[in-house]
C-alpha cells in the first residue's frame, strides 16, 4: 500500500511526525500514514507556548477512536505557537494533516536536527518496512 | 448457518428522568413525628438551595426499567464472550451461593473482630492460596480492581527504595505491547515511563533491557504471558538483568490465566505482581459486580504491604494496623469481601489439580481457535500461543473489510466481540480468549461464524461494513460520541 499523500517539501520522523522549516522556525504535525492508521481523530492534547523539548520527548497526545497516542518532538525546541483551533475541530488532522492540522510551531535549539530527519523517500521505504 | 443472536420482544426503554410524574412514588413515608432538622444551619454554605430534580417513580416503572435495560446486556451468561486480556470465563453459581451465606453476605467491615472470626479466616487463608499459586511471599486483598492494584505495586517499590536512600531511579520500564495501565501506574507514582522494544518474534529479549537498564531505572513491568498471548520465554533472564541493575521487577496478573499450577511468577523472578480475581479466579467481571485486585510480594516488600493486613495468633485472627513501613490504606475497608469469598470458593472447589485443567484447557482452546482460523485472518505472530490468540485483518485489506467491520458482523451472530485495535503494536488487531469455559461445540459454532464472515467480506463486502444488521440499533457513530459527548442528562427547556 503506497497511496499515502508525503509531500516532497516536507521532512519526516520514523515516529510519523511531519516537519516544516520556513529557515527560522519549524511547523510540526502528524503524516497522512499516521492519521489514516489511527483513524477518526477525536481529541489532540498539545503543550503550551513556552514549553521546550528534547528531540523524541512527548509532546502531547492524540487520540482516536482507535486508540491513545503520544507525540514525540521529532526536534528539540521551543513551542512558539499552539494551533488551538484542534481543540474544537480535531478532525481537521484526518481532513488535512499538513494544513489546517498543523499542530505546533517550534524554534529549534538545534537546526542541524532537522537534517537528520528523513526525506520522502526515506519515509515512504520507512512506511514499507513496517507493513 | 443457524443464528444464534436473541429475537423476540426488544424494549425501547426511556431515562427514568424522562418517565418521571410529578408526586409518583413507590413508598409512602410515615409523617414526620419528630422536629424537623434546620439543614441550613447544621450544614451552613453545604446546604443546597433546591432540591436536585429527582426522578419520580413508582416500583414497577424501577423495576421494569432495570429489568429491561438487563434484556440489553451481552454476558458470559448468554454466549462466548472472547474478550482478549479480560478472561470473561464463566462465573460458577456454587460461588454465588457461598457468598449469599449471611455469615459472609451481611458480615459489617467495622464489626468487633471477634465476631469477624471467620471472615478473616477466610482472608488469610486465600492470601496464603494466592501466595502458594503465585510463588509470591505475602499477599494484600485491599486493592479494588487491578489497576488499584497496580498502583499499590508500584507505590511499594517506590517505598522500597526510598526506605534505601536510593532516590536516583526516576524511571519504569514498559515494553511496547503493555496494557496502558501499566505506564499509568508508574506515571501517577511520580516515575518516568521507558518504553522497551519487543523482538520481531514478539517477546521481550534480555539484551533489549539490558540496553535501558541503569541505575535510574527503579523497575521493569512485564505480563507473561504477554499481551499477544506469547509466553515470555526469556523472563528469568530478563528478571535477572533488572535485579543486577538494582530494580525491582512488576508482574502484570492479567493474564494469569494461562499459569495456574503449571508455572508461578514467583519463581520466574517477579517480585511483585497483581491478581484479577475477576479474571483470574471467576468472580463477577465488567458491570458484573466489583472488581478484586489483591498483590502478591516477595518478603523484601512485605513490610510495604497496605496496612492492615490479616494476621493469625493463639487468640484467633486480627487486623494489624502496626506496620510502620506500610504504604498505608488503600480502601475504606478491607476490599471487595465479596470477591474474595467467591474466589476462595474457586480455588477450593477446583483445587490444585481443577486449577491446572482449567489453564491447560484455557491454552488449548485458544490454541484451537488460532489453528481453525489461520489464513482465513492473517496471524502476525504465527507460534503457539497460551491462552489468548491475537489475527488481525491483513488477509482482507483488498476487500475493504477492517477488523472493527468484523467486530460489528459479529454482534449479528450474538456474539460480543473480542478485544480489537490492540495490542497496538499489531495493526488491526482482534484479540480472542476463548477461555477454559467453553465446549468443542461452542468452539467450533465461533470459528464457523468468523470463517463465514471472512468468506461474506469476499463476496458481499458491503453487509459487512454496515454491520450491524439485527440488533437494535445500527452501527452507532463513535466518531461523534467521542468528539461531542452527551455526559449528563438536561431537562428541556420548555420544563426548565
Amino acid at each position: 500500500m503506497s497511496d499515502y499523500d508525503l509531500p516532497d517539501s516536507l521532512r519526516y520522523s520514523i515516529e510519523d511526525e511531519w516537519t516544516r522549516s520556513d529557515g527560522k522556525r519549524v511547523t510540526i504535525g502528524v503524516s497522512d500514514y499516521a492519521q489514516q492508521q489511527l483513524g477518526d481523530i477525536v481529541f489532540v492534547e498539545l503543550p503550551e507556548v513556552g514549553r521546550s523539548f528534547d528531540k523524541g520527548d512527548p509532546f502531547g497526545v492524540i487520540e482516536s477512536v482507535k486508540a491513545v497516542s503520544d507525540l514525540f518532538a521529532p526536534i528539540g525546541g521551543e513551542v512558539v505557537e499552539v494551533n488551538q483551533a484542534l481543540t474544537e475541530t480535531p478532525e481537521s488532522v484526518n481532513e488535512d494533516c499538513y494544513g489546517d492540522g498543523w499542530m505546533i510551531v517550534v524554534e529549534p535549539s538545534d537546526p542541524k536536527e532537522i537534517d537528520a530527519l528523513l526525506d520522502r523517500a526515506g519515509y515512504a521505504q520507512h512506511i514499507k518496512d513496517r507493513e | 448457518m443457524k443464528r444464534n443472536a436473541a429475537q423476540g420482544l426488544a424494549y425501547e426503554e426511556d431515562l427514568l428522568f424522562e418517565q418521571s410524574r410529578p408526586g409518583r412514588r413507590g413508598a409512602e413515608l410515615p409523617m414526620l413525628d419528630v422536629p424537623a432538622a434546620d439543614v441550613a444551619s447544621l450544614l451552613g454554605d453545604l446546604a443546597r438551595d433546591d432540591i436536585p430534580a429527582l426522578p419520580e417513580l413508582s416500583e414497577v416503572d424501577v423495576v421494569r426499567h432495570f429489568t429491561r435495560l438487563s434484556t440489553w446486556n451481552a454476558a458470559v451468561d448468554l454466549g462466548l464472550y472472547p474478550l482478549g486480556s479480560c478472561t470473561m470465563k464463566y462465573n460458577p453459581k456454587l460461588n454465588e451461593r457461598v457468598a449469599r451465606l449471611p455469615g459472609f453476605a451481611q458480615a459489617h467491615p467495622m464489626a468487633p473482630e471477634e465476631e469477624s472470626q471467620g471472615l478473616l479466616e477466610l482472608c488469610f487463608e486465600l492470601e496464603r492460596s494466592l501466595a502458594e499459586i503465585s510463588g509470591m511471599d505475602r499477599v494484600t486483598l485491599q486493592p479494588a480492581a487491578g489497576a488499584q492494584g497496580e498502583l499499590a505495586g508500584i507505590m511499594m517499590i517506590r517505598a522500597y527504595h526510598e526506605k534505601r536512600g536510593d532516590a536516583k531511579r526516576r524511571k519504569v520500564l514498559v515494553p511496547d505491547s503493555a496494557h496502558g495501565t501499566n505506564p499509568a501506574s508508574a506515571a501517577l507514582n511520580g516515575y518516568d515511563v521507558v518504553a522497551v522494544p519487543s523482538g520481531d518474534d514478539g517477546i521481550l529479549h534480555p539484551e533489549a533491557v539490558a540496553a535501558l537498564m541503569n541505575d535510574e531505572i527503579a523497575a521493569l513491568m512485564i505480563t507473561n504471558p504477554n499481551t499477544l498471548g506469547l509466553f515470555e520465554e526469556h523472563i528469568s533472564a530478563i528478571c535477572d538483568v533488572v535485579h543486577d541493575g538494582g530494580g525491582l521487577v512488576y508482574g502484570d496478573g492479567a493474564n494469569l490465566n494461562a499459569l495456574l499450577g503449571v508455572s508461578r511468577p514467583g519463581d520466574m523472578g517477579i517480585d511483585v505482581m497483581h491478581f484479577n480475581l475477576h479474571k483470574t479466579f471467576s468472580t463477577p467481571h465488567g458491570g458484573g459486580g466489583p472488581g478484586a485486585g489483591p498483590v502478591g510480594v516477595k518478603h523484601a516488600l512485605a513490610p510495604f504491604l497496605p496496612t492492615p493486613t490479616v494476621s493469625r495468633s493463639d487468640a484467633g485472627f486480627a487486623w494489624n494496623h502496626d506496620r510502620p513501613d506500610s504504604i498505608g490504606r488503600l480502601h475504606g475497608n478491607h476490599g471487595n469481601v465479596g470477591m474474595m469469598v467467591r474466589a476462595y470458593t474457586y480455588i477450593l472447589s477446583l483445587g490444585s489439580d481443577g486449577l491446572r485443567q482449567c489453564t491447560d484447557m484455557a491454552v488449548l482452546n485458544a490454541n484451537y481457535l488460532l489453528a481453525r482460523l489461520r489464513g482465513e485472518f492473517h496471524v502476525p505472530i504465527d507460534k503457539p500461543v497460551m491462552h489468548e490468540c491475537v489475527l488481525s485483518d491483513r488477509a482482507l485489506a483488498d476487500t475493504g473489510v477492517t477488523t472493527m467491520d468484523v467486530a460489528k458482523r459479529l454482534i449479528d451472530h450474538g456474539y460480543h466481540p473480542p478485544t480489537i485495535y490492540f495490542p497496538l503494536i499489531v495493526q488491526g488487531a482482534m484479540m480472542i480468549e476463548p477461555t477454559e469455559s467453553e465446549s468443542l461445540e461452542s468452539l467450533d459454532r465461533f470459528a464457523d461464524t468468523l470463517l463465514a464472515i471472512a468468506d461474506e467480506a469476499r463476496t458481499d463486502p458491503d453487509t459487512v461494513r454496515t454491520a450491524p444488521h439485527h440488533t437494535r440499533h445500527r452501527r452507532l457513530d463513535e466518531t461523534r460520541a467521542a468528539r461531542k459527548p452527551i455526559l449528563r442528562w438536561q431537562p428541556e427547556a420548555s420544563e426548565g
